[in-house]
């Protein structure tokens, strides 16, 4: 059962070549066997899904019509609700909050007949690119156990890689699927802003956070997407969309644009080798390519930064101690409450980046640095526009590097944030991108980030699916 | 370089209570974080406007009328509090 797509799934279950309830069981086999060494998951849910199961068992058994994405076992990153059961968001602070509703993506899965198996992973509040920073421990690479799975959506990446699931939920703020996806040998899609919900998403940085899918294959991380997109009265940034497979795709029609920023200094040299080699196997099928330049793209990790954290102060404002959370008992007074429950129950990256935006947020600070990144935004919107108009999509690796030993990288705030270094400026000007594994290099999955136009989607998937084949 | 008498301020306005080891710590991060950010300064921005939204939205409006309500959500909503009174939640002191 490991070995299926989703749409194969889809055809044995309908034909009762097994149950949905195998489907659950043949999960958590793989889950009890390997999960107590990987931690992909903060909290499994095998009642949850095996109800679920039931449910579409039974209209199987009705003979009724079942969703593609029916009896498909699904984990959902642990900072997205799921009604009922625990999300802590990899942070001590919701140790106990259990999810009060559904948000809208996971509302959605649950009305195609997905089966939930669990909540994944994460670093604290999505903050970070290894998921060192949960307050449950690091999800582990399944291709090295010595190595991290990527952050923030670590432990999402991990259960699909593991078999643990065949498909999950991610979100990405600055890398937080596509990086993990990479780093795990899986499909990640960071959607373009606005196409998917963010309701009921435990909110890091509003304007660059986005929900996304992570599958084994771009098929299955599209069949995903198609069900989780589209306008929700509930986010009022969310865009009136909806998603249509590319019918007419012709490789030979495609312009590719290599941004020459994405293979400077501090690239991993076996990253940039099986990169270019995916490239020169799409020129070789037909495509055109050529080098492209994004001048403002190494100014987007500071931007990046200073937007992030400016978000995050005032987003995780919310974790008092008052309305929700874990709240220290000692204080006498109100302000007392407020200090020690956070100072508490937050962790020291959560802690950093709330410092870092009251900083820059600060009266005399916020021209020289909020308003400063936000016009480097601009800036860095104009390079890509121009850049789209001579190419369709642009390539290039997600990270500068390989999946990172545990502990390689947690010394110095700084060093964990050049991981992202290549991922940040995608999220800036809300673009779409996907991340899918093109080699292993020392047997370590590499990836391969492809950029897109505004909800060009459709066009990501089709060259991804080409490149499957190619490479 | 940002003082710790700065960090201080800052973990104030937070509203994050610090250990002394953890100021020492984050005084030096912060200050390295910073340093980064200097980079900045290279830009010319000044024929620009910020950027404020990733995708051109226009004001998003609704009408103002009642939802139908969720059987139970409020008492859902108050059980996550860590404490609760006659249906409200219950805070200390603010003096």
């Amino acid at each position: 059962m490991d070995e299926l797509t989703i749409r194969q799934l889809h055809e044995k279950l309908k034909n009762k070549e097994f149950s949905a309830e195998e489907i659950v069981e043949s999960s958590f086999k793989n889950i009890e066997q390997k999960d107590a060494n990987l931690n992909a998951f903060i909290t499994p849910t095998r009642e949850l899904a095996l109800a679920q199961a039931k449910e579409i068992d039974e209209k199987i058994a009705r003979a009724e019509q079942i969703p593609l994405l029916a009896g498909v076992p699904c984990a959902v990153k642990d900072s997205i609700l799921v009604d009922g059961v625990r999300c802590t968001a990899g942070s001590k602070i919701l140790e106990n909050y259990i999810a009060p509703y559904d948000a809208t993506v996971a509302q959605k899965l649950r009305k195609e007949g997905v089966l939930f198996v669990g909540k994944t992973n994460l670093d604290e509040f999505n903050m970070g690119a290894s998921t060192e920073n949960s307050a449950f421990g690091v999800t582990k690479n399944p291709y090295d156990e010595t190595r991290v799975a990527g952050g923030s959506s670590g432990g999402s990446a991990a259960s699909v890689a593991a078999n643990e699931a065949l498909v999950a939920l991610g979100a990405d703020t600055g890398g937080s699927i596509r990086l993990p996806a990479a780093f795990c040998g899986v499909v990640g899609l960071k959607p373009t802003y606005g196409t998917v919900s963010r309701h009921g998403l435990i909110a890091m940085a509003s304007s660059l956070d986005q929900i996304g899918p992570i599958a084994k294959t771009a098929e299955d991380a599209e069949a995903v997407f198609e069900a989780i997109c589209g306008r929700d009265a509930l986010d009022a940034t969310s865009l009136a969309y909806q998603y249509e497979s590319l019918s007419d795709f012709d490789v030979k029609n495609l312009r590719v644009g290599v941004a020459k920023e994405f293979f400077g200094e501090g690239l991993m040299p076996q990253i940039a080798e099986f990169v270019k080699a995916a490239i020169h196997k799409l020129e070789q099928a037909g495509a055109t390519v050529q080098e492209i330049s994004l001048p403002h793209a190494k100014y987007a990790l500071a931007a990046y930064y200073i937007i992030n954290t400016s978000e995050v102060s005032a987003n995780l404002a919310r974790f008092d101690g008052i309305r929700y959370g874990k709240s220290a008992s000692r204080g006498q007074n109100l302000l007392d409450i407020y200090l020690q429950s956070r100072g508490e129950y937050l962790g020291a990256e959560v802690k950093r980046r709330i410092m870092l935006g009251t900083y820059a947020l600060s009266a005399g600070y916020y021209d020289a640095y909020y308003l400063k990144a936000q016009k480097v935004r601009t800036l860095l919107q104009h390079d890509f526009a121009a850049a789209f108009t001579d190419v369709d999509v642009i390539m290039g690796p997600p990270s500068p590097f390989l999946p990172f030993k545990i502990g390689e990288r947690t010394e110095d705030p700084l060093t964990m944030y050049l991981v992202d270094l290549y991922t940040v400026p995608v999220n800036l000007v809300g673009l779409p991108a996907l991340s899918l594994p093109v080699g292993y290099a020392q047997g370590l999955p590499v990836g391969l980030q492809i950029i897109g136009k505004p909800l060009q989607e459709n066009l990501l998937f089709a060259v991804a699916k080409d490149l499957e084949k190619l490479v | 370089m940002i003082s710790p008498k700065e960090v201080l301020h800052i973990a104030k306005l937070a509203r994050i209570e610090l250990t002394d080891a953890e100021l020492v710590k984050f005084q030096k991060e912060l200050a390295g974080v910073l340093d980064y950010f200097e980079i900045l300064q290279e830009v010319e921005v000044s024929p620009v406007a910020p950027m404020t939204h990733a995708v051109p939205l226009e004001n998003v409006y609704r009408l103002d009328e009642c939802k139908a309500k969720v059987d139970g959500m409020a008492s859902r909503l108050l059980e996550m509090a860590p404490e609760t009174k006659d249906g409200y939640l219950k805070v200390k002191p603010i003096l």
